[in-house]
Parts: structure tokens; C-alpha cells; sequence
């Protein structure tokens, strides 16, 4: 072991700010990451082993303990639940013989629960080994297990056959299906490479900024900052070296998107990286994508390097004297928060995903302390677009404050899940109509974190000043339990995901789950819903964008669907702890045989 | 006017809460000149024998006779207040909440390092005591609580100012440094 990690060291010339990659490589060569290897990575680094044991606690997919030759992370989304996940673990269960969260007697299997992977439009899904199965159901499950047992390796399981486009591709041979369903300026296959850069090196990077200043394109990840100023303050920030990292870990539940850019499109984004590049004066780029899409890495790799080729990376693009840029990728370990920026770059750097305080802004300092741009995926491949046909005639596009177009990903109970791209403007009934949605009760407009809505409300529009979104939307049927196949599922979620910095954050999570758990076990009573009512600002205390939504489920859900509380609450009383003695003492009882004594004939 | 009246209780705490009560140092006996005292160790009275306006309980629960206690407490007093971090969150004896019951029982009376004696490797049993609960509770998810104060101990002074707001009918202007969480 002690060789295979020294080569993993030497890999990355024992760059402490590499730790991610060294930590992902070392699992992978190893299978874990045992305490032994930890010692050595810290040693060879010169950090101190608890550096190293930070990160490496902080991210779930990584082991430090052995987790099964073959590990299944299930995706426990609501859209994964919706179709049929529960049958599927049971059935993974018994198939591999241990529950979830345990590894088979013979270290075999292991099973984990793991948040959405990115395959919200063909649920259930799960990574085995890093290969993506969707669309599961328990047969399948069955002959997987099978499989496995007899021998087989992880890519023979697959007998599905490929998806569509580049999925077929032979450093992809994935089942993944991207499922666009409507394409745009952005999505357009008819993209030939290396035009929008040519186009650059006869401008002045103020005359690039200019351009994308004058389109009004804002950040496609939610936030929506204006993409030409942040470029601008990068641009006039101090500092020799600065970076253009692009934000490819879309981790809020039911967005996927990127991975369909990824899969399709990653010369464009390449392309879109340079131009941010070349904007703000940077000459280094990394693309951070998460753990979950580590199965297009060969197919990522290989566009990198036949980019360079072209010179379209490199030293020198398009033959300009000074325009050098080029990218690396960075991938995640599974953790929700460094789909922030801060995080993000917190994490590129080799450490926990924790968001940092602001000011700074990364602008001025981020990456290494080094001025950084971090757009997500969608708006630098806009960008390419932009300058391709100027910031006027993507102003055509959308609303007077939304421009341009949007690529939403659309799941749950439709006829036609996937990627549809559409210009900013549209209501949630014509995307209800596009996806063929027979009969919403609801839907999530920007994944957990963002709102959900009722049908007296579909008639909003998709924009910045109404429902700005980061492109998820979850359709919820009829038949669907709101608060406990939806909300719970959500605040479960955010329980699970907070990075823990921030007390409101790590801690109010749980009280409001407890409350909510309480309200559907039939204990709530009215208090408990002005109880949640009143905490809801306290959550503004929060570091992070993240943080301060993590409880938007529940907010947002009595905001619009008040009723559905009320219906299960108790009107009888002012207060009900749900306590119950007699289940409290059984456990202690049966440790020390003794008989639980009721409350009738209790001596007290 | 009929003097209030106050009971107190520590159900799982150290009674370093009701220390802090005895430490207004000299306003004890302002104190006594405004309220009763009457279910309460500083009494030693065990039962409730009178309606009470205030209660005041440190600890939260561990066992069913802090259930039983903090449940007459709810029913003798108007209003109720936790007083403390292990009255209002569990406080230290909540360390335990990660851990099966059973694995507790065991390391307190068979596998701990200071366990000589029970060379029959006997869990206590008898009916007559009280029987432990799956984890400590805050006060708060067994009974109603109207008021908490915080600190481990809430300073002595911000205990007082409660009591006298409580007994005056009047909101209180406590320091923002009189509050403390640890």
C-alpha cells in the first residue's frame, strides 16, 4: 500500500492544496483510506494528520474504513421515492444480505443511501463503483446482485446497452439518457469550436466584458449575479495570477443539467472558460465537478486534451500573443455545500467544503487568496453565445430583467422528464403543459432550497424579479403526500447536508425535522406551527445562501399549503410533547428484566 | 396581597442552578419578604400541598420520576419555567442521548473501569426505583414550559430579575451579557 500511495503523492508532487485528488486517487488505488495512509499523506505533505483527517471525514464518499469491493450508493431523492425506491433497497438488501449503511459478512457489497445523483429524470438510481444504473427496479436489482456475486465486473453488469448521444460514446458507455427535450441558443448541436475565441482576440478584454455586460446575463445558478460586473471586479481586482473556476457541482436535488452539458457539450464550456479567461486576465481554469459524474472523467479528459490540440487551450490561443489559459478538473468527494462558492473554492483547495465569510468576496480573493471568477456551467457556455452573436441579440431573448434563456431540469410526476431550455418569461403552466403534467398538486421551483408552489399559483413566471430558479423543477402529483413524501425527504436532506459551521444551521435543521416529524405522527398541535413560523428568520444567521434556505421546505410549504398542516394537527389541546412514557422506559426495562410498571399501578 | 408562592425542583441536574438561586447573596432576603416558598428543597417539603404561581425547575428528565415530578409541577403550578441548560436542552447528562441505554447500564455497573464490587454482575432492578428513560429529555417535550432561562447556571441576577418580573407582572430589561449559554 505504502508504494501505491507514495505514486499518488508523487502524482500531484505532494501539493498540499491537492489533497482531494490525492485522497480520491489513494481510494481508489486502495479501496479506503486507512489511518496508515493518512500518516503518510501528512507526513509527505507537512500537514498535520488531523489536516488531513478533516477533509477526508468531511466528504462522504470518501471510506476510512473498508466499504465493500462493490459499493451501492442509492439515491434517496423524492423523485428517486416517487418511482419506486423503496422496493429497490429492499430488494437490494436482500439480495446482498445486510442493510443499508453495512457492507455483506464477506466484504463484498456495501450499501449506502447517498442525496441526488443527477439522474432525477430516470429514478431510482444508484452508482455502483462510480458506473450509473437508473431506472431500477427490483428485478434488476436482483440481477446485479447476482451478477456480482458470480464474479463479473462492474462494467459487464450493465446490460442496458448505452443512452443517447455522447453517453454511447466508448469513454462514456454509460445507460445515462439525457433526455433534451427542447433546445435553445445554448444547447444548440450546431456549435463549431473555437469561433467565439477567434472573435475575442480582436477585442480588447474591456470590449469582451462590454459585451457581456450589455447581454444582462445573470449567474444560471440561482443567485443570479450579473455575470459582466463580476467579471469586471475580477478584472480590475489586484493580483498577478487569478482564476476562472467553473461550478459544475450541481448538488440541489433535481437539477441536472450540467451533467447534460458535460455529456454534450463540454467543448462550449471549455470554450466559455478561455473567454472568462481572457476577460478578467486569468490563465488558469478549473472546472469542479461533483464526485457523482466521475463516470464522464475519461470523455472530460479526452475533450481537454484534444482541445490543446487544437490550440484552443494552451499557450498562445488562436496564435495571440499573451492569451494563455488553461483548465483543470477538480472533482468533489459527495457533499452538497461546494456547490457554494466559497465552499467550492474551499474545497479545490484541498480542504472542507465550508463556506467562507464575506467580504472578501472571491473576486478579490479566492482561490489561493487569488482574485477568481466562479461561474456555474450554463452561464459561460452562454457567454460563448453571446459573443458569438453579440450581447443585443441575447437581449432578444427572455424578459426586460431575465434575458436570455434558461435550461431547466424538470422531473418528477410528468410525462416527459429531462432538460428543456427555454426562454426566461414562461409561466409554471407552460411547463406543466410542455411536460405533460396531467394533475400537480405542487410544484418545486429551484430544487429544495427554492419554493414550492400550488396550482393557484402556476400562472407565476419563470424570472428574476418573480421565480428566479437554478433550473430544477420537481412536479408533485395528486397522489402524492406533501408533507411526507415531499418536505420530510427535503428537510431530511438539508439535516444531512449542513456543513455544521453555522449553529442555526446545523442545529435548527433538526428541531424543525423533530417538529414536522411530530405534526405527522399526529402530536402537533397549533404552537408548533407558529413555533416554525417564528424560528424561520433566525436561519438568516447563516454563513452561507445554503444554509439560510435550508429550511425553505417547511417554510414554504405552511406558507402555501397552510391547510395541510392544519388537517393534521391536534384541536383538542395547546400542548402535546408527544412523550410517551411507557415507550421511553421499555428499552431500559428489557436491559435489566424488569417488568415496565404502567401508570396505574406505578407507585408514584 | 397574598404573597406569591414558589416550588423548585432539580430533576436531572447537580443542583448547581439552585445554587445559583441562594447566590442573590443578601436580596435572599428581599426575596423572602416577597414570595413563599413551598414544594422545594430549600424547604424540604416533599408533596404539594397548595397551588403554586411559580415553578421552577433545573434538570431535564432521565428517569419516570422526573416525568412524574415535572408532570405535578405542570399540574400545581401556573406558570413553569426551565431554569438552565439541563432543563431547557438536556444539558451535560444529554451526552448520553448517542448511546443505547443498554450500553450505559453496562458500563456503569459491569464493564466500567472503577466496577470492583459486582462480582454477580447485577443491573439494578427493583420496582422500587425509577426507571430510565431512552435519553435525557428537555423539560420543554414532556410538559409545557412557559419561560426558559439560560446559562449553566443562569446567573443569579438573572434569575432574580426573572422572579421579580414574573411577580410583578412586568417585562424585564435584562443585560444582553447577563445571558450566557455555557
Amino acid at each position: 500500500m505504502k508504494a501505491s500511495v507514495q505514486k499518488v503523492l508523487d502524482r500531484y508532487k505532494s501539493d498540499p492544496t491537492r489533497l482531494m485528488d490525492i485522497l480520491i486517487d489513494t481510494q481508489s488505488e486502495v479501496g479506503y483510506v486507512p489511518d496508515a495512509a493518512v500518516a503518510q499523506i501528512a507526513r509527505s505533505l507537512g500537514i498535520s494528520r488531523v489536516d488531513v483527517e478533516q477533509t477526508l471525514s468531511f466528504y462522504h464518499f470518501f471510506n476510512r474504513k473498508p466499504a465493500g469491493e462493490f459499493q451501492v450508493y442509492l439515491n434517496n431523492s423524492v423523485v428517486a421515492e416517487m418511482y419506486g425506491r423503496r422496493k429497490v433497497t429492499e430488494a437490494f438488501e436482500e439480495a446482498a444480505g445486510c442493510r443499508f449503511g453495512q457492507v455483506s459478512d464477506d466484504g463484498l457489497i456495501g450499501l449506502y443511501d447517498t442525496s441526488c445523483i443527477g439522474m432525477n429524470d430516470q429514478e431510482p438510481a444508484a452508482l455502483i463503483n462510480n458506473v450509473v444504473f437508473t431506472r431500477l427496479t427490483p428485478f434488476r436489482v436482483r440481477e446485479i446482485i447476482r451478477d456480482i456475486k458470480a464474479g463479473k465486473k462492474v462494467e459487464d453488469l450493465v446490460v442496458e446497452g448505452a443512452g443517447d448521444g455522447e453517453n454511447a460514446g466508448k469513454l462514456v458507455r454509460s445507460m445515462v439518457q439525457n433526455n433534451i427535450r427542447k433546445i435553445g441558443p445554448v444547447l444548440d448541436p450546431e456549435y463549431i469550436p473555437g469561433e467565439a475565441l477567434k472573435k475575442i482576440t480582436r477585442l480588447t478584454p474591456e470590449q469582451v466584458i462590454q459585451e457581456i455586460k450589455l447581454s444582462n446575463i445573470r449567474g444560471r445558478g440561482g443567485a443570479g449575479f450579473p455575470t459582466g460586473l463580476k467579471w469586471e471586479f475580477c478584472r480590475k481586482a489586484q493580483g498577478i495570477q487569478k482564476y476562472i473556476l467553473c461550478n459544475a457541482d450541481e448538488g440541489e436535488p433535481g437539477t441536472f443539467k450540467d451533467r447534460v452539458i458535460l455529456t454534450e457539450l463540454p467543448r462550449l464550456l471549455f470554450e466559455g472558460m478561455a473567454v472568462a479567461g481572457y476577460a478578467v486576465g486569468a490563465t488558469e481554469g478549473i472546472l469542479y465537478v461533483r464526485y457523482e459524474y466521475r463516470y464522464l472523467q475519461r470523455h472530460l479528459e479526452n475533450v481537454l486534451a484534444e482541445t490543446r490540440k487544437k490550440k484552443l487551450l494552451g499557450k498562445k490561443i488562436m496564435g495571440k500573443e499573451g492569451f494563455d489559459f488553461d483548465i483543470r478538473i477538480q472533482f468533489g468527494a459527495g457533499a452538497y455545500i461546494c456547490g457554494e462558492e466559497s465552499a467550492l473554492i474551499e474545497s479545490a483547495e484541498g480542504k472542507r467544503g465550508e463556506p467562507r465569510d464575506r467580504p472578501p468576496f472571491p473576486v478579490e480573493s479566492g482561490y489561493l487568496g487569488c482574485p477568481t471568477v466562479v461561474n456555474n456551467v450554463e452561464t459561460l457556455c452562454s457567454a460563448v453565445k453571446i459573443i458569438l452573436n453579440g450581447g443585443e441579440w441575447y437581449k432578444s431573448f427572455g424578459t426586460k430583467d431575465s434575458t436570455g434563456t434558461k435550461v431547466l431540469s424538470v422531473s418528477g410526476d410528468c410525462k416527459y422528464p429531462g432538460i428543456y431550455e427555454v426562454e426566461w418569461g414562461f409561466s409554471v403552466n407552460d411547463i406543466l403543459d410542455m411536460t405533460g403534467a396531467d394533475e400537480p398538486q405542487a410544484v418545486q421551483v429551484g430544487g429544495p432550497s427554492g419554493t414550492l408552489i400550488g396550482p393557484d399559483e402556476f400562472d407565476r413566471i419563470l424570472c428574476y424579479s418573480d421565480l428566479a430558479t437554478g433550473g430544477s423543477l420537481i412536479i408533485i402529483g395528486k397522489q402524492r403526500d406533501l408533507l411526507k413524501d415531499v418536505v420530510m425527504n427535503f428537510t431530511d436532506f438539508f439535516v444531512e447536508e449542513s456543513c455544521g459551521s453555522c449553529v442555526p444551521c446545523r442545529s435548527m435543521t433538526v428541531l424543525f425535522r423533530q417538529k414536522l416529524q411530530k405534526i405527522l405522527d399526529g402530536h402537533g398541535v397549533k404552537q408548533d406551527i407558529e413555533d416554525m413560523i417564528a424560528w424561520g428568520p433566525t436561519m438568516k444567521i447563516n454563513r452561507c445562501g445554503l444554509g439560510q434556505t435550508a429550511v425553505n421546505p417547511i417554510l414554504s410549504s405552511i406558507k402555501n399549503f397552510r391547510h395541510l398542516y392544519e388537517d393534521r394537527i391536534r384541536k383538542d389541546r395547546s400542548f402535546d410533547g408527544g412523550f410517551d412514557l411507557q415507550a421511553a422506559v421499555a428499552e431500559s426495562c428489557w436491559a435489566v428484566h424488569r417488568k415496565p410498571l404502567t401508570e396505574e399501578n406505578d407507585h408514584e | 396581597m397574598r404573597k406569591p408562592v414558589i416550588a423548585t425542583a432539580s430533576l436531572a441536574g447537580c443542583f448547581g442552578c439552585h445554587m445559583s438561586i441562594l447566590d442573590i447573596d443578601e436580596k435572599i432576603l428581599d426575596l423572602i419578604e416577597l414570595v413563599d416558598f413551598h414544594k422545594s428543597p430549600i424547604t424540604d417539603i416533599k408533596k404539594f400541598g397548595r397551588k403554586c404561581d411559580i415553578g421552577l425547575i433545573e434538570g431535564g428528565c432521565c428517569n419516570s420520576e422526573n416525568v412524574h415530578v415535572l408532570r405535578d409541577f405542570r399540574k400545581n403550578c401556573k406558570i413553569l419555567v426551565s431554569v438552565g441548560e439541563c432543563a431547557v436542552m438536556g444539558g451535560l447528562p444529554a451526552l448520553r442521548n448517542g448511546i443505547p441505554v443498554a450500553e450505559c447500564l453496562e458500563e456503569a455497573y459491569l464493564n466500567g473501569p472503577t466496577v470492583h464490587e459486582n462480582t454477580e454482575r447485577i443491573l439494578p432492578n427493583d420496582d422500587e426505583l425509577p426507571m430510565i428513560l431512552d435519553k435525557v429529555y428537555p423539560c420543554h417535550e414532556i410538559v409545557k414550559i412557559d419561560y426558559f432561562l439560560p446559562g449553566c447556571p443562569p446567573r443569579a441576577e438573572l434569575i432574580w430579575e426573572a422572579l421579580i418580573g414574573l411577580i410583578q407582572g412586568k417585562e424585564i430589561k435584562i443585560p444582553y451579557e447577563a445571558f450566557k449559554y455555557d
